[in-house]
């Protein structure tokens, strides 16, 4: 009897251990947290050659909410070329757990996406783009030293290609055929 | 002066064009511009212009609304800055620049509202016609621009430097600017940037 319940014990215990890790590993893998601008600049000097499309937006900002399948989308078209999208939040972080974790799990976000979490927005701003005051939405792109600003919402994917695509065109053909997810 | 043909007129007209247009891109106005007068609705039914404030020594006019959250969490700090200013001679007069077409949220019926709800002891103004905010520059709630008793502009930007903890603000940089203008002193900073809602305009 004592064997028996030691067996069925650890295995309860080791089955709880084996789904804390999943469950938490799964959880780390949606989003990079950044508690200082620095670490968001080191990512956007990895894109080195790559274009870099980065949005700057948040869960209770609804016209940044809509727009967000449209970089999905953008991602998708041009499935191959040498674009990188990043979805920065601006999310309080003392809602992490509440609000912005439940949201990307509904909203099955498929792009890279961040926290923004430096609170000196009055030094770090000007640092993305000097006319920016802070609004959002907001979004740029990025090449090597070329950037280019966009403030508010884009209503559909063509005003987003249409802002994204100078930046892709000096790109040589597309790497070779890539499955593409989804559609 | 021979070397002055047709090409390089042209280049430095067009040059000249460039420099201008770049000059007075950014609309809205600056710290140093005379602010003009406005009349708009008050939450209240009258009409409420800067000039009604009689013996003001400045104005706090704060491009705010319902909707947003960041002016939601910036919505007692209005309030207070209000009781405290007010009776020194610059009371805070709230505007609501966005367009109910866009956010239902952000009507006229709404402000009165949430005004006594809140018990609002400033002005809310409503900014149908768009139009005081596109004069001023506002692109965002909460958007704070500090006048003179002549209007003209000495601060613009946020409140503070904290908007998720009031408790762990280390800037308030409306309260500075309002103490230097009440001792004739230039603030420090006059313009800082911070995140909130885009100004919702009303589709052409």
């Amino acid at each position: 009897m004592v064997h028996f319940f030691t067996f069925w014990f650890r295995l309860k215990v080791t089955l709880f251990v084996v789904f804390m890790v999943v469950w938490t590993s799964s959880f780390a893998q949606e989003f990079h947290l950044y508690d200082t601008m620095q670490q968001l600049e080191a990512r956007i000097s990895q894109a080195s050659d790559a274009t870099l499309v980065i949005n700057f937006w948040a869960t209770w900002c609804k016209p940044c909410v809509e727009e967000l399948p449209c970089f999905d989308d953008l991602k998708e078209q041009y499935c191959g070329y040498d674009i990188q999208i990043l979805l920065v939040s601006l999310d309080f972080k003392s809602q992490v757990e509440k609000k912005f974790i439940p949201f990307l799990r509904a909203q099955k976000i498929k792009s890279e996406v961040a926290l923004l979490a430096d609170q000196d927005v009055n030094t770090w701003i000007p640092r993305i783009y000097e006319d920016w005051d802070g609004a959002i939405p907001a979004t740029i792109v990025v090449r090597g030293n070329r950037r280019k600003f966009s403030l508010g919402k884009f209503s559909s994917l063509e005003e987003l290609d249409a802002f994204v695509s100078p930046f892709l065109l000096d790109t040589t053909t597309p790497l070779k055929p890539v499955t593409c997810r989804g559609k | 002066m021979k070397s002055l043909n047709l090409p390089t007129i042209i280049l430095l007209v067009s040059a000249a064009f460039w420099f201008f247009s770049w000059k007075s891109a950014p609309a809205g106005y600056i710290v140093g511009d005379k602010a003009a007068d406005f009349s708009l609705k008050n939450v209240d039914g009258s009409i409420v212009s800067l000039s009604d404030y009689k013996d003001a020594k400045g104005y706090l006019v704060v491009f705010t609304c319902n909707h947003c959250p960041y002016a939601q969490i910036y919505e007692q700090r209005i309030i207070d800055l209000h009781k405290k200013f007010a009776p020194l001679g610059v009371p805070v007069i709230a505007v609501n620049p966005n367009s109910p077409l866009i956010v239902p949220e952000d009507s006229y019926e709404e402000m009165q509202k949430r005004a006594r709800l809140k018990k609002y002891p400033f002005a809310y103004l409503f900014d149908e016609e768009q139009t005081v905010m596109s004069q001023f520059g506002a692109t965002r709630t909460p958007h704070v621009f500090l006048l003179d008793s002549n209007r003209v502009v000495w601060y613009i930007g946020a409140i503070d430097d904290n908007p998720e903890s009031p408790s762990l603000v280390k800037n308030r940089w409306v309260e500075a600017a309002v103490n230097a203008l009440l001792l004739g002193d230039c603030p420090s900073p006059d313009f800082t940037r911070a995140v909130g809602c885009t100004v919702k305009r009303k589709p052409r």
